[in-house]
């Protein structure tokens, strides 16, 4: 079961307005993620801190998403230092490991848990109806927004349908092994759920053509900018500056 | 509106998946004005594709549909009878697609004209009406099945339809929930058809039952449904059975 652990709370995070955290989000991820220099780098991470600190999420939760991302930028820590040409820094075996890897492995870490941290407070902090009417008052088109808002709605019920089918096979005395039995009945278990998927989806349409559905969805409530929203912004953008500064501003 | 005012006529009527076997032959059917039948038939004997017929959700390959006194052949016609007519699906996942329960409910209004500051206030009253006030902003998934049941049944009733059909409404509910959803029928002062296996169901929600059989309708009358075995839900426990 897809689970929004963020999206509810009452934090200062959670009352901005969801178009001004999405496009603080997007300018902070897009300048961060091509940062080089550490002094930059070091601000990204400490917005990125302070920003969850104000949206006060779960601190497991947190945990168990940063694990998890970090579980994949651990597998780059047993490759860059190695692949990478330099300066030895030490020798495992046959293997010499750079300072220039564990620099360049390091500087992902940072990067990506930065964003990863932005994106909870920023973007995680809101139902991800409201992210998707978000979108689209930030002229995202609407084919993508529903696109994401219709994925969200039926993944859930492909879920249910995948593990009544599963369990189908189950009850059968199915046991996955490595055979070709095994691979024909996952494969019959996936197409017949792209054949229910796409036979729900006409059902969907056909109960939305009852509802006098003629191609146009229209945005329920209107969002409003206060004045926190606009000083929220500010912010962020004086530190995304700042972290452009750093970056590219030549040192003396 | 005299009460024998026709509001759905179908004649001869045919329709078909495979050109061996007609699903519908030639069939006819007459609704008036605050009509309450209940259709029963076999499984695949047709039901659901009649309804789906009557909004054009498929079309027929012969005979006439008169909606509100309006021929309708186009698609451009069914779209006005889909205003007037609304029709709960067998399963509520198809039906609701928002993601919040009020979203979904003022969808329909929304789309026929209303701005979205009064679909909000219809899709109220009708969630206050059916008891589930408070639902609004409750995310579609997360709903049990009795609860996504009702709910599909006020995403079309804020519709204001002069006509509902419905769709097995009683599947997978439980005792509770169908006591719910017959109390919101028999309040109704539209009319209404339901399609249903459940004869304890329409015995009490309908006025007359029409059968289908190879195709047709053949009407059976006022009290052709009168003796029944059921489960006693409460066992050996005292109880009273409702008239």
């Amino acid at each position: 079961m897809l689970t929004e652990p963020f999206a509810v709370g009452s934090s200062l995070m959670h009352r901005l307005d969801p178009r001004v955290k999405v496009a603080a989000a997007v300018v902070f991820v897009s300048v961060a993620a091509i940062l080089v220099r550490w002094e930059a780098l070091a601000l990204a991470m400490a917005t990125a801190v302070s920003l969850v600190g104000l949206a006060r999420p779960s601190l497991r939760q947190l945990s168990r998403r940063l694990m998890l991302a970090n579980f994949f930028i651990l597998c780059l820590w047993l490759f860059l230092p190695f692949s990478h040409a330099g300066t030895p820094l030490f020798q495992l075996g046959p293997f010499a490991g750079t300072a220039e890897g564990v620099r360049a492995a390091a500087r992902i870490t940072v990067k990506a848990n930065a964003i990863l941290l932005a994106f909870v407070a920023l973007v995680a902090t809101m139902p991800v109806a409201t992210l998707g009417h978000a979108l689209r008052c930030l002229a995202v088109p609407e084919k993508l927004v529903y696109l994401l808002l219709f994925t969200y709605r039926y993944i859930h019920v492909m879920e249910q349908e995948y593990h009544r089918l599963h369990n189908a096979a189950v009850i059968r005395g199915f046991r996955p092994k490595t055979d070709r039995h095994t691979y024909k009945t996952y494969a019959y278990l996936v197409g017949m759920l792209l054949v229910r998927s796409l036979a729900r989806a006409e059902r969907v349409h056909d109960a939305m053509l009852c509802r006098g559905f003629r191609g146009r969805f229209y945005a329920m409530r209107p969002f409003f900018i206060t004045s926190m929203d606009v000083a929220s912004l500010i912010v962020i953008a004086a530190v995304v500056g700042g972290m452009a500064c750093l970056e590219w501003l030549p040192t003396t | 509106m005299a009460s024998n005012d026709l509001i759905l006529s179908l004649r001869g009527i045919s329709y078909s998946y495979s050109r061996s076997r007609p699903v519908l032959d030639r069939l006819d059917l007459d609704l008036r004005a605050g009509e309450k039948v209940g259709l029963v038939g076999d499984n695949g004997s047709g039901k659901t594709t009649l309804l789906h017929l009557i909004v054009g959700l498929k079309k027929a390959a012969a005979g006439t549909l008169t909606v509100f006194g309006r021929e309708a052949c186009s698609e451009e016609d069914f779209r006005l009878v889909r205003q007037g007519v609304g029709l709960l699906f067998q399963d509520a996942d198809d039906q609701l697609f928002c993601p919040t329960v009020l979203e979904d409910v003022a969808f329909g209004p929304i789309n026929q004209g209303h701005s979205p500051a009064e679909a909000r206030l219809i899709a109220g009253k009708v969630l206050a009406d059916l008891g589930l006030g408070g639902f609004e902003e409750r995310i579609t998934h997360h709903l049990s099945g009795g609860e996504k049941r009702l709910v599909a049944l006020a995403t079309v009733l804020a519709m204001s339809p002069r006509l509902l059909l419905l769709d097995e409404p009683t599947t997978g509910l439980d005792h509770d929930t169908k006591e719910r959803l017959l109390a919101i029928l028999r309040r109704l002062d539209i009319a209404y058809m339901v399609v249903s296996h459940d004869y304890d169901f329409l015995g009490r929600v309908a006025d007359s039952v029409f059968y289908m059989k190879d195709g047709r309708i053949l009407t059976t009358e006022e009290g052709a449904i009168h003796s029944h075995f059921h489960i006693h839900s409460f066992g050996t426990l005292p109880h009273q059975h409702s008239s």
